[in-house]
């Protein structure tokens, strides 16, 4: 188990990269500490699969360090690293038995066979697999085949980090949920750090302390689930996360204050200075319908079950916003009010407000 | 019970019209030489499984099918590893695999009796490429015409040259069909490269190597035309295989009896074997 740190760490599939278009991955400076659950989230093609395999080391970074423990790593080949990997797709060994497939790291390392045994009959009871040990791995269903293959990362009490790609692809989707609390339980019991690479918001939020979020080969926010919905540092964390999206709506800055169509709305706190695009996010579930605030037009509502989400267009704007109550008829005006100190306003993309007790 | 539509036979009529004057029809003719004797003027007799008794004691049938197993046991040995190694040194991905590819499939586009005159004249002692090579820079006395061993080195390379990239195309096949994460999970694993073809190439290879096996024991078991060109089943009758003394007896002799009883034998020890093949092969694919 290690602390794993990527030290200016860049990459680029093209053999001689010009402007940062080029990379596939941009500057990353990161640590991640010991024993944490992490979460790599972001639309496809983002770099994560990218900043995955450098850190297996199936992919030699163009530029920068990734150091475990403080020794750097960077030109280990994938077997020297102690890691493991969960693939999208569960790789099974066909031809070997459950147990042939979890002894297999071991023996490949030469493990003696008593030990083998013991360490698979333990990850084997902890996946609940035991009753299938016997038979061959080429017959299991894909829940049980991606389970053998997290097994075979597991088996191995050495390892510095165990990486999930995606792993949850191909499962049913009412074994998705099981197959992920497992992986929580088991992350709990074994306390290896994980990283976990997604698309998928639900997972990486519920698997994850740390979710790491990426976009075009950058990383644009780290933080617990609750801080990238609360305080999304990038208008793309607000959009990407939440069901709907943050609201993100075009703005000015006038003598320190934010207006969105000519009105002023009220700020959790003072704007930086600097210049460039200002959009103002606020989450539907922050805004609501009142008697002043802004004219909108409802455009149609949704019905979510627990509440409703209601669209409505502020002058060619669209605003979502979550009502509980009885919802609008579609072509009615309403109000709407957002609440000061969960309204943001965004420069060129990023935060420029700063809020009491945060910088 | 259920009411079975019968109306569905109609549709596999033409397919069992189609087989029965491609294959049936003319195998019952044969059948029926088999068990008859025939002195001309289209008379038969009846003569019973005479025939066959009379194939199965002929020591001359035995030598023929002794040298026909040699030759498929050779090739079987020599293309299967052969065409896997090729296989699996051959280039997954760029500029170099269709270069590779077509160049493995040439030689089978060359037609069969073609192959054979090729061969034939580039084997000759004097003037052919090989033979001129071996004879005279080498110094080796090479000469099918004269020795045995020669004609049999020659058929088989041959052979070797004209089929071997039929099991590396099919094992090529089953190689690019397997994802890269096997290959990045078995480098996690700390497998080496003998356990990754082992455990991951070998079985993902199977199914197309169990086909290949059987097409190149099939073709090699029933060969004809190339070392006929090439040999004349000589010198003397040492690469006289099944098929050539069969036609030997069948049309030079015009023994119409034997010659079909052989050919039932023939056609019952291919199906044998191609059964035993696969039934081998693919025994553990369901436990």
């Amino acid at each position: 188990m290690a602390k794993i740190t990527l030290d200016h760490l860049r990459h680029s599939y093209m053999a001689a990269p010009k402007g940062p278009a080029d990379y596939a991955l941009k500057e990353l400076n990161l640590d991640w500490q010991d024993g944490g659950a992490y979460a790599l989230l972001g639309p496809s093609g983002c770099g994560k699969s990218t900043l995955l395999n450098i850190i297996s080391g199936l992919l030699q970074p163009s530029e920068g360090h990734i150091l475990f423990d403080g020794k750097d790593v960077t030109a280990l080949p994938p077997d020297q690293r102690n890691i493991a990997q969960v693939f999208q797709f569960p790789v099974i060994y066909d031809t070997m038995t459950v147990f042939d497939n979890l002894a297999f790291p071991l023996r490949n390392r030469g493990v003696d066979e008593a030990r083998v045994k013991a360490r698979v009959d333990e990850i084997a009871g902890m996946l609940e697999v035991t009753e299938m040990l016997g038979t061959r791995a080429a017959n299991l269903s894909p829940d049980n085949k991606q389970k053998i293959s997290m097994g075979r990362g597991l088996v191995r009490d050495d390892v510095n980090v165990i990486m999930f790609d995606e792993p949850l692809t191909v499962i049913d989707p009412h074994l998705k949920w099981k197959l992920r609390s497992k992986l929580k339980e088991l992350h709990q019991r074994v306390k290896v750090t994980m990283i976990y690479v997604t698309h998928d918001q639900t997972e990486a939020l519920t698997f994850a302390d740390q979710v790491v979020v990426m976009q075009d080969g950058e990383v644009v926010q780290i933080g617990t689930p609750v801080d990238l919905f609360d305080r999304p540092a990038h208008t793309f964390v607000g959009h990407f996360i939440g069901s709907p999206g943050m609201n993100v709506l075009p703005a000015e800055v006038r003598e320190g204050g934010a207006l969105f169509n000519g009105n002023p709305i009220a700020l959790e706190g003072p704007i930086s200075s600097g210049n460039g695009r200002h959009e103002i996010g606020v989450r539907p579930e922050f805004v609501t319908l009142a008697d002043a605030g802004i004219p909108a037009t409802v455009r149609k509502v949704m019905d979510m079950g627990r509440h409703f989400v209601v669209e409505a267009l502020a002058g060619a704007t669209r605003i979502s916003a979550i009502a509980e109550g009885a919802p609008p008829e579609p072509g009615v005006t309403v109000h709407l009010a957002f609440r000061p100190d969960q309204t943001r306003l965004y420069r060129d993309g990023w935060i420029a407000t700063t809020r009491e007790g945060t910088v | 019970m259920r009411k079975v539509n019968q109306r569905g036979w109609f549709f596999v009529l033409p397919v069992l019209v189609l087989v029965a004057f491609n294959a049936l029809v003319p195998m019952m003719t044969v059948v029926n030489y088999s068990v008859q004797e025939t002195f001309g003027n289209n008379q038969f007799f009846w003569h019973g499984l005479g025939w066959f008794q009379d194939i199965l004691r002929s020591e001359r049938f035995h030598a023929a099918l002794g040298r026909q197993a040699l030759f498929t046991f050779l090739i079987l040995v020599i293309e299967v590893p052969l065409g896997v190694i090729i296989a699996l040194s051959m280039p997954r991905k760029g500029f170099w695999v269709p270069v590779c590819l077509v160049t493995m499939a040439l030689p089978m586009l060359i037609p069969w009796n073609v192959v054979g005159a090729m061969w034939n004249i580039f084997t000759l002692p004097d003037i052919g490429l090989l033979g001129y090579f071996l004879n005279h820079v080498v110094g080796i006395d090479y000469n099918m015409t004269r020795s045995p061993f020669a004609a049999w080195a020659t058929i088989i390379a041959m052979d070797v040259w004209h089929w071997t990239s039929l099991v590396v195309l099919l094992c090529y096949a089953g190689l690019v069909s397997i994802p890269d994460a096997y290959y990045q999970a078995a480098k996690i694993d700390g497998a080496s490269n003998w356990s990754v073809f082992r455990y991951i190439q070998l079985p993902k290879m199977k199914q197309v190597l169990t086909i290949a096996v059987l097409l190149r024991f099939m073709d090699s078991f029933n060969v004809y035309t190339e070392p006929f060109v090439l040999t004349g089943g000589g010198p003397g009758n040492s690469t006289t295989l099944l098929s050539i003394d069969l036609v030997k007896i069948a049309l030079g002799q015009f023994d119409l009896g034997p010659a079909a009883a052989m050919s039932l034998i023939y056609f019952a020890i291919t199906l044998f074997v191609s059964w035993l093949f696969y039934t081998l092969m693919t025994r553990n694919d369901t436990d």
